[in-house]
C-alpha cells in the first residue's frame, strides 16, 4: 500500500529522538524537560509501528507502541504533579533549583 | 494511492514532525513548546496512517493530542507567568553540551547503519487487510497480551491516584479545622484539637514536604 521505504521512517524516528535529547539535557524548564520525554517516546512508537510494518504477520510491534502510550499518559499525570508540587515548594520550576537534597 | 501522493504525504509529515519537535525544544514559552508537541504528534498520526496502523493513529490523536498537551496547557495555565524560566548558570553549560554531543554522536552512529543497510532491507511485502485495525490488535491484545494489558489498566489507576495525591498536596482535614466555638462540647476533644489545630498549620507551610520524606 504504502510506496515510502521504512528506513524513511526510521529515519525521521531518529532525528526525533535526537531532537528531544537533546532538548532534554539543554533545557532547564522542567515542562519543556517532560514535553522533550514525550518526544523521545513517540519517536520510539514509531519506530516500533514502522518495523512492525516490515514484519507484519502480527501486531506485536503496534501493541507495544499501545502500552507505550498507556504508559506516557501516566508518566505525564505524575510527571505534572510533581512538577506542581515542586512549584509550591520552590515557587518556580527551574530545574537547577531541585537541590533540596543537596546538604 | 500511487507513489507521489505517498511521497508528498509523507514530507508534510515529516516537515510537521521535525519542525514540531525543533518548536518543542527551541520555544522560550512553553506554551509554544505545546503546541510544538501538538504539531509533531499529528505528523506523527499521519505516519501511523502510512503504516497501515489506523487504530495507533486514531488513539494518538485522542491520548496524545487530546489528552496529554491538554495536561500541558493546564498546568502551564495554573503556573501562570512562572512557567517560563530564564535561562540556567553559565556553570553548567560545558557539560551540558558534552551530554548533547554524545547523544548527537550515537544518533549519528545509528542513522548511518540505518543508510548502510539499506539494501539488506527487502521491500515491503503486502500488509494484512486486518493490519493495524481495531480488530486485528483487539485481538491479540485479549489474548496474547492479556496480562499486561490489565497490568496497564492497575499502573493507571495508580497514576492516577498517585497524581492527585502528590499534586494536591496537604489539605487540612476541614471535620477538624472548623472554628472551636462552632463545634459542640462533646465533639473537641480538649488535648487533641490543640495539637492537631498546630500540625496542620505546619503543614500548609511549604517547607513540610521536604521533612516529612
Amino acid at each position: 500500500m504504502s510506496t515510502v521505504p521504512v528506513e524513511y521512517f526510521l529515519i525521521v524516528a531518529a532525528v526525533l529522538f535526537v531532537i528531544g535529547s537533546v532538548g532534554f539535557l539543554l533545557r532547564r524548564n522542567l515542562l519543556v524537560l517532560l514535553m522533550s520525554i514525550e518526544l523521545m517516546l513517540n519517536s520510539v512508537n514509531l519506530t516500533l509501528v514502522a518495523f512492525n510494518r516490515l514484519h507484519p504477520a502480527n501486531h506485536d510491534g503496534q501493541n507495544l507502541a499501545f502500552f507505550v502510550i498507556a504508559v506516557a499518559a501516566a508518566e505525564a499525570a505524575v510527571g505534572l504533579a510533581i512538577v506542581l508540587a515542586f512549584f509550591r515548594v520552590r515557587k518556580t520550576i527551574h530545574s537547577d533549583e531541585a537541590n533540596l537534597l543537596k546538604n | 494511492m500511487n507513489k507521489p501522493f505517498d511521497l508528498v504525504f509523507f514530507g508534510v509529515c515529516t516537515l510537521l514532525v521535525l519542525l514540531g519537535g525543533v518548536g518543542t525544544v527551541a520555544a522560550k514559552n512553553p506554551i509554544r513548546g505545546a503546541m510544538g508537541l501538538l504539531t509533531a504528534i499529528v505528523g506523527i498520526a499521519g505516519m501511523y496512517l502510512q503504516l497501515s496502523a489506523e487504530f495507533l493513529a486514531a488513539i494518538q490523536i485522542i491520548v496524545y493530542a487530546g489528552a496529554i498537551v491538554v495536561l500541558f496547557l493546564f498546568v502551564i495555565m495554573l503556573l501562570g507567568p512562572q512557567a517560563t524560566t530564564s535561562a540556567g548558570a553559565a556553570g553548567t553549560k560545558l557539560s551540558r553540551y558534552f551530554g548533547a554531543g554524545v547523544f548527537l554522536f550515537g544518533a549519528a552512529g545509528a542513522m548511518s547503519l540505518v543508510w548502510r543497510t539499506r539494501t539488506e532491507i527487502a521491500a515491503l511485502p503486502k500488509a494484512p487487510a486486518n493490519l493495524g485495525t481495531v480488530e486485528g490488535i483487539g485481538r491479540e491484545l485479549f489474548t496474547t497480551h492479556i496480562v499486561p494489558f490489565e497490568l496497564s489498566g492497575a499502573l493507571l489507576l495508580i497514576a492516577v491516584v498517585g497524581a492527585v495525591a502528590v499534586a494536591r498536596g496537604k489539605q487540612p482535614d476541614p471535620t477538624r479545622d472548623a472554628p472551636e466555638a462552632t463545634l459542640p462540647e462533646a465533639a473537641k476533644g480538649p488535648p487533641l484539637t490543640a495539637s492537631v489545630s498546630a500540625t496542620a498549620a505546619e503543614t500548609n507551610a511549604p517547607h513540610v514536604h521536604v521533612e516529612e520524606a
